[in-house]
């Protein structure tokens, strides 16, 4: 069969330099749930933002319905048929189910908006596809799952026949998401397409029929759902092509320094992302957090850094109550923080390689007197992290913006890990860095934490965190469902099933954390 | 970070050549004499001594309300009520120049302290609202332009009018408080030197001292700011409280260099000229003094070329807009240098 949609060699990079797809090819059968699949920063929202026409590609090309086009904006991909479900939802919280519905085609009487029309046909579409709204109520009133409709809807009253929907179930209740793939079903019976961005694999085999596996921009895989399994495809994802072999030491540690009780955190839209968490982390060692990504990770690194406060429990650092400290408070204690967005947290690109080195420590008297920043110091001490710390620069004035992704995380890496700290919270520290990079953090992790830091590492990555974890506990929808007190002596396959929610350990099982 | 300045420069300086361009067109269409208009437009504010003092004299405002901008512009935030900020600055230096006799250097001194006081307190109020309650600063910031014009104007008419002027104006301020013309014929006075010292200060201070450098962080990414431990929400109102005081003594300047007693019935527009000096100079301090030359240059002929020839002085706002238009659109030649970003990244990865 004919491929409805066929995306050629596409390569994207941002301004900044980052390759967000090299050479992508993906395509999608007429009638066909496809899903789109990988880890965050993978490039699945970009190769999409490039179907919807909010991006250009800088190489390669798009063949819709056997037509070579070019889609130089959303209102191009709408004419043609492409319908977008973003992930934040583009609705007017004042107007109703309607009036969103018909904005931007609206039917009229005279200048006016013909209110009993846009009611009618909202009533009619959501009849058609078995997607009930209420067409008079206001968005600002309704739950999720019906914002969600009506997103679907605006879609298909524009006239959509290809529908994008991005990581649709991450704001959803389990009962919203049962509807929802019945709705999704009900469409592709219709003869409509859809592209299902996700990152749950349980869905991904529950409503695919095909499915695309992206890593680091690349496609690494292309299946027909029925004949792979989850772990098959989790595999693709996280890339365990080589076991990753670590020299380390045994671990030896003292006393607690991190202890987390009962952490708690709801999202804005109400949804409980992190429900109970409790561990602690003793100095000494590497706790290692599994999970597949979206699971309460993000939102726990932030609660411990302080760039979030959680809706319950409390964390104790060094025998101190740390809840919801503020991050100067947290640094002056001895926390550092390799964020998971190294580009929105960890660094300001457009300053120099310097300058973001000495953003945590400023202030202190070795480089600065009367407010005076010592401009000798501060060069002293960047060109001393950048030997150290082997950052490929031209040099200590170079915008960070300059460098490549992996040296941009070393420039993080050596703020952070210079500042002696007692904690270390890292979240994905290697994610889109190359090999040699990867490699050089690892060991850094590891010495850090002989050296006497406690260090909690949290990965999508197995293989990270199995090779570098002495303890290991894995997160799932916002729970510790297991722990393990030696890394090595769990199955990469059994650490698989509870990663994907299909295995929890009993409270007996769970090793005391 | 080279390949980025020269790509900025070449950018500003296509812009105006292509502003320029137009200007001409425009003069070409309308005027009996563009060669004429245009000559007097490019050369006029050199074919005299006055003409030349006229054109710095006007660049000094400039120079302020540039740094006044520049100093926010460069915490990413906005300043749009450096007019009404300037007004009281020139408000209080006022009421200083009238109310008190003083020795000339501390009379100055204390003037110029009540410009930047007052200045920098019209700016607190916009900074205060967005780090406590998150209100925009732009639309704070502008509404608060009618406040303070309002208050200036209440200030001059009700306690320091001059009953026997004819038209609406203070009382002259006291010979002590002026800071002299030292090149006549021309106007200009002391407050070149004050320009000067405050475009240096203001470079010190932003890429010299902790705040400026917290200033800066906050500015090219917050979140970054606030990750590493920086008060987000004190380098807010620190940078809007700095740009009002360098804005209120653009305001005082101009009473004590220029005016010498209080005449404005409205904001005198420095503040939002100020706009387009800070984005000429992309808001680097070294750099104002250029643009706001730049501006004078071409204010200064446009009078010229509107008293001598048929042509309008409004004429160089299209000059202006075009230029600004051309320097703000992201896209402007943005073709050209993501080519070569892509090309770099193919050798790179080849």
């Amino acid at each position: 069969m004919q491929d409805l949609l066929r995306m050629e060699s596409i390569t994207k990079v941002y301004p900044n330099g980052v390759v967000a797809n090299r050479d992508v090819t993906f395509a999608v059968k007429p009638g066909e749930i496809h899903a789109l699949v990988g880890e965050n920063g993978a490039g699945k929202t970009t190769l999409m933002k490039i179907l919807f026409g909010l991006e250009q590609p800088d190489a390669g090309s798009i063949v819709y319905e056997g037509r070579h086009v070019r889609i130089p904006s959303p209102h191009a991909a709408i004419a043609m048929g492409i319908g977008m479900v973003h992930q934040h939802f583009m609705l007017a919280p004042s107007l109703t189910v309607a009036e969103n519905i018909v904005l931007g085609a609206e039917p009229r009487r005279g200048p006016f908006l013909d209110v009993q029309a846009a009611v009618e046909r909202t009533e009619q579409l959501a009849k058609k596809y078995n997607l009930p709204v209420d067409p008079r109520a206001r968005i600002r009133d309704i739950p999720v799952g019906m914002r969600q409709k009506v997103e679907i809807l605006k879609t298909l009253y524009r006239g959509a026949r290809l529908l994008v929907l991005d990581e649709p179930t991450a704001v959803l209740t389990p009962q919203e998401t049962v509807e929802l793939f019945a709705a999704l079903e009900n469409l592709k019976a219709h003869g409509h397409t859809i592209i299902f961005i996700s990152h749950k694999l349980r869905e991904v085999k529950q409503i695919s029929d095909r499915v695309t596996v992206m890593r680091r921009g690349q496609v690494v895989g292309v299946a027909r759902t029925a004949e792979v399994t989850e772990a098959d495809i989790s595999r693709m994802m996280v890339g365990r092509d080589v076991v990753l072999r670590i020299e380390k030491p045994p671990a030896n540690p003292t006393r607690p320094v991190l202890q987390v009780k009962d952490v708690r955190y709801r999202s804005e839209l109400g949804k409980e992302v992190l429900r109970g968490v409790t561990f602690s982390v003793r100095a000494g060692e590497i706790v290692g957090v599994a999970g597949v990504e979206g699971n309460g990770q993000l939102e726990l690194a932030e609660i411990l850094t302080g760039l979030r406060s959680a809706h319950g429990g409390t964390v104790i650092i060094d025998g101190v109550d740390a809840t919801n400290a503020p991050p100067h408070r947290l640094r002056a204690m001895g926390v550092s923080h390799i964020p998971e967005d190294r580009m929105t947290h960890g660094v300001a690109a457009k300053a120099t390689v310097e300058e973001n080195l000495i953003s945590d420590r400023f202030h202190r008297p070795r480089f600065q007197r009367f407010g005076v920043l010592r401009r000798k110091a501060i060069r002293d001490h960047s060109l001393e992290l950048i030997r150290q710390y082997d950052i490929r620069t031209p040099g200590p004035t170079a915008a960070v913006s300059s460098l490549s992704g992996g040296n941009i995380q070393k420039v993080i890496v050596a703020r952070e890990f210079s500042s002696e700290p007692k904690l270390i919270i890292a979240n994905q520290p290697t994610r889109g860095v190359d090999v040699g990079a990867a490699e050089f953090i690892h060991r850094q992790l590891v010495d850090a934490a002989r050296a006497g830091a406690a260090v909690l590492l949290i990965s999508a990555d197995l293989n990270e965190v199995m090779a570098l974890s002495d303890r290991l506990l894995v997160l799932y929808n916002g729970e510790i469902v297991a722990s393990f007190a030696h890394a090595d002596q769990v199955s990469e396959e059994e650490l698989g099933l509870y990663m994907l929610g299909l295995k929890r350990q009993a409270p007996s099982e769970a090793v005391a954390v | 970070m080279k390949s980025e300045v020269g790509f900025e420069i070449l950018r500003t300086l296509v812009a105006i050549a292509v502003a320029l361009a137009l200007g001409y067109v425009i003069i070409y269409l309308v005027s009996e004499e563009p060669g004429y208009a245009f000559s007097t437009l490019v050369t006029g504010p050199l074919t005299s001594v006055r003409r030349f003092g006229n054109f710095i004299e006007m660049a000094i405002p400039l120079v302020f309300t540039g740094l006044a901008l520049s100093l926010v512009f460069q915490a990413s935030q906005f300043n749009i009520g450096a007019e009404g900020q300037l007004f009281l600055g020139a408000v209080a230096a006022t009421m200083v120049g009238i109310a008190f006799q003083l020795p000339p250097v501390i009379h100055v001194t204390l003037a110029l302290a009540a410009a930047a006081a007052a200045g920098a307190l019209g700016g607190a109020v916009p900074g205060l609202l967005k780090a406590r309650w998150g209100a925009n600063e732009l639309v704070s910031s502008l509404m608060l332009n009618y406040v303070y014009y309002r208050l200036g104007i209440y200030i001059i008419n009700y306690h320091f009018r001059d009953e026997r002027a004819g038209a609406m104006v203070s009382l002259r301020l006291a010979e002590s408080s002026w800071l002299h013309h030292f090149w006549p014929p021309t106007r200009l006075h002391g407050g070149l030197f004050i320009a000067i010292g405050a475009v240096l200060l203001t470079y010190v201070f932003l890429y010299h001292t902790r705040w400026g450098y917290a200033l800066r962080m906050t500015g090219i990414n917050a979140s970054f700011a606030a990750y590493s431990g920086i008060s987000v929400g004190s380098v807010i109102v620190y940078s809007q409280v700095l740009s009002g005081a360098v804005a209120g003594i653009a305001g005082g300047v101009e009473m004590l260099g220029i005016l010498r007693r209080f005449q404005w019935q409205m904001p005198p527009g420095y503040g939002f000229d100020g706009v387009i000096v800070a984005i000429l100079a992309r808001n680097h301090p070294l750099l104002v003094p250029v643009a706001a030359l730049f501006l004078a240059y071409l204010r200064t002929g446009a009078d010229i070329m509107a008293r001598e020839t048929d042509m309008t002085a409004e004429m160089v706002t299209v000059i202006q807009s075009v230029m600004i238009l051309l320097v703000t659109a992201q896209a402007f030649l943005r073709q050209y240098r993501h080519r070569a970003i892509v090309r770099a990244s193919r050798e790179a990865n080849a």
